[in-house]
């Protein structure tokens, strides 16, 4: 995605690297239609196939929005409409997106239609391995469209609102709370960030928004997980999360469950604003059905000693692209993001992280790891920039790759640009394989080659898995362990 | 009683299979014993010991390796490994994030039936009770397998793991070399305290020094591929004061 180009944003910044050349994403073997939904059309709650003026303005007028948000829209469909796709850095793959065979809008109303029968065989397996219980199972599955857990959400809901925090969707939050939201709203992303941040702006719905007041530490992290529906699963979220000064408040979103999306496009837009003296942790699980683009836009700005962190975890989908980003506005503010990303046949994972120093004394930290298996492709791409006129600032920066087969591939396009001579910048970047000496060292042991394989990939990411929450870490080693099951032999 | 019989083995690099290394090896080995086979450089001893384990770079190009009756050499290393074959590796390998109370767990967990689960506090209680057989200090085990561990704390681990794994047969394939004595000792205590009739073990070294804390039932002297010439512990001796010339020159004589 291109750099920010907001005033807020500070500096302006080439592109990401440019890729030396274009490869097609490898498609061999995977039915890029398996996972598709058919649906009832049900007009009342549907704004059907294709995108235009009348569709924005039916998607504002179903949520019952403020002028200027339907403004705001509509502004941005002109921005997505003028800008090109960026395949001059990135990969040609993005041209296989048709846009005109996209539902832009499924309200609560619309229910997919698809039956238990109908799901595929390897998908029911894999929930069974990873054991999601029976009911989470058919929502993940599509089969359901409501998972039942309004009441798990509205309690965690009452009890943060004692603490004054403020904790919805989109839509609830820009008509009950613009006093709070309007002011950062597309304010760390920029509509024209990049052409996906603009087509998001223009049909958004779902997501969360939340402010935390000043001095409020919220104890239990919020999750997106409680509240997902129809809409919320949805292609086009927008979250936005605001800690106040010398709030602290950890988000998670996503399930190591594989996710079967209603759409072959996601594109997210996550804004996080972290004020004096905040700290905000976002962390991210994502496992996506292998016909699903996934083009995410995260930034974050941290004031004068905010910190942010995000925890970023990425399996699956045809291509995702995501570099979560963390604009250091204020003195000493501290930014870093963790990254693994697992790419199988006919995946593409292009991820890695910015950090944009605007700072005096401000440190950035990124951490990436990337495992191609078979014919899985995985990319890191940095941006790291660090202007002259700014002192003492750091740059520490990680990315190891891990090459399961012979025709796995891994890039990297590490951009660092600093200027000014008291700053301290660190880059180390590895590329590895599992040596057969290694497998034949643990196959001696009596584990098989596939348990051999995950063990030293759980291995790999190991120091990174521990950064997870429980309930994710143990999902994570269960998920690595169905990945490699394929790759040997 | 069970036994590990190799019968006229021929092995060769899977690169180069019409070059043997190990040129048509007899030997028999029972629970109980511990056998050390000796001789210079080149001649085959690790050869022999990574394929008999399975290790993919080899080829068994004629003979056989029967385990308690059953030939192997159809067997997948890790289903050897489970039948109670254990190698003690030269030059073990590192596998970096995986700590070794996770990797023989995963290791126990293999040999359980499928569907059944390790009981986590025996397993601790079982790993506990061989460290301290050992000598093994508790935060060991909190380090990842082999990373930067010194050619003792190696050899150390590949004991434990042993220990831990319990297998019919072990072979130790150099297992004294790169240590100085106080680690040479550690290890060969390690394997008198797992002496007993139901290990047998074939020890793989090039010097006499080993033999002097294991002391083998039988000595083999292995040269150009094959066994020239099997005795008691005496015959260790001997090597030591003959040098490996001395076999070659008696080989030459006949």
């Amino acid at each position: 995605m291109q750099p920010p180009t907001d005033t807020l944003a500070a500096p302006e910044l080439d592109s990401p690297a440019a890729e030396a050349t274009a490869v097609e994403n490898p498609t061999v073997g995977i039915d890029q239609s398996a996972g598709d939904f058919t649906y009832d059309v049900k007009y009342e709650f549907d704004a059907g196939n294709g995108l235009s003026e009348d569709v924005i303005r039916y998607i504002s007028s179903v949520k019952k929005e403020a002028d200027w948000i339907l403004d705001f829209r509509l502004k941005a469909y002109q921005t997505f409409l003028a800008k090109p796709m960026p395949t001059h850095w990135a990969t040609k793959d993005l041209e296989n997106i048709d846009f005109d065979k996209i539902r832009y809008y499924l309200s609560q109303g619309t229910k997919p239609k698809r039956t238990w029968d109908e799901v595929p065989d390897d998908i029911k397996k894999t929930f069974e391995r990873l054991g999601i219980p029976e009911q989470e199972r058919k929502f993940l599955a599509g089969v359901e469209a409501q998972f039942d857990s309004e009441a798990a959400y509205s309690n965690v809901k009452d009890i943060v609102a004692k603490q004054g925090v403020i904790f919805c969707n989109s839509t609830e939050a820009l008509r009950e709370h613009p006093e709070l939201f309007k002011k950062w709203f597309g304010k760390v992303i920029p509509t024209g960030d990049n052409k996906f941040s603009a087509l998001n702006s223009a049909v958004f719905s779902g997501g969360s928004f939340i402010y935390v007041p000043k001095g409020v530490k919220v104890a239990m992290p919020l999750q997106a997980y409680f509240r997902i529906n129809a809409e919320n699963f949805g292609q086009f979220e927008r979250t936005l999360i605001i800690a106040d000064e010398g709030a602290e408040v950890t988000y998670m979103e996503g399930c190591t469950a594989p996710k079967f999306s209603t759409s072959t496009l996601h594109s997210a837009v996550v804004e996080l604003v972290a004020l004096k003296g905040a700290k905000i942790q976002y962390i991210t699980v994502q496992n996506w059905a292998n016909n699903v683009f996934n083009l995410v836009t995260k930034r974050a700005i941290a004031m004068e000693d905010a910190e942010v962190k995000w925890i970023d975890c990425n399996i699956g989908s045809r291509l995702t692209m995501k570099y979560p980003g963390v604009i250091l506005k204020g003195k000493r503010a501290r930014g870093e993001v963790i990254s693994i990303a697992l790419a199988n046949d006919g995946q593409h994972q292009d991820t890695g992280a910015k950090m944009i120093h605007a700072a005096d004394d401000t440190t950035s930290v990124i951490v990436a790891k990337s495992i191609s298996v078979g014919q899985g492709r995985s990319t890191y791409r940095g941006v790291v920039h660090i202007p002259k006129h700014l002192k003492g600032c750091k740059n520490n920066t990680e990315c190891d790759a891990l090459l399961i087969n012979t025709n796995s591939r891994t890039d990297t396009y590490p951009a660092i640009v600093v200027r000014g001579d008291t700053h301290a910048v660190q880059h180390e970047a590895s590329v590895s394989k599992v040596s057969e000496d290694m497998i034949f060292y643990m196959q001696q042991r009596g584990l098989t080659e596939a348990q051999a394989m995950s063990l030293a990939v759980n291995g790999f990411v190991n120091d990174l898995v521990r950064q997870f929450p429980m309930e994710y870490s143990v999902g994570l080693k269960r998920l690595i362990d169905l990945e490699m099951e394929g790759s040997v032999g | 009683m069970p036994s590990l019989e190799i019968r006229d083995l021929f092995v060769a690099l899977a690169a180069t299979p019409d070059k043997p290394i190990v040129k048509g090896l007899n030997l028999t080995i029972r629970t109980g014993e511990v056998h050390a086979i000796m001789g210079p450089n080149g001649t085959g001893k690790s050869t022999l010991s990574k394929a008999i384990a399975g290790h993919p770079d080899y080829v068994i190009t004629s003979g056989d390796v029967i385990l308690e009756g059953k030939s192997i050499l159809a067997m997948e290393p890790d289903e050897r490994a489970r039948a109670g074959l254990f190698l003690a590796f030269q030059y073990p390998s590192e596998i970096p994030g995986v700590s070794i109370a996770n990797f023989l767990r995963a290791a126990v967990q293999a040999r359980l039936a499928e569907g059944e689960e390790l009981d986590a506090t025996a397993y601790y209680k079982h790993l506990y009770s061989k460290m301290d057989m050992l000598k093994i200090d508790r935060k060991f085990t909190s380090r990842s397998v082999n990373e930067g561990f010194s050619g003792g704390e190696k050899k150390r681990c590949e004991i434990l793991q042993m220990a831990m794994l319990e297998p019919t047969f072990a072979l130790m394939d150099e297992t004294d070399s790169g240590l100085d004595i106080d680690a040479l000792r550690i290890v060969a205590e390690g394997v008198e305290a797992m002496r007993g009739d139901k290990l047998g073990v074939l020890l793989i070294t090039h010097y006499q020094r080993l033999l002097d804390y294991i002391v083998p039932d039988y000595v083999h002297v292995m040269y150009d591929g094959r066994i020239v010439k099997s005795g008691d512990k005496s015959l260790a001796l001997e090597l030591e004061a003959k040098g490996y010339d001395w076999v070659k020159q008696e080989l030459a004589a006949v």
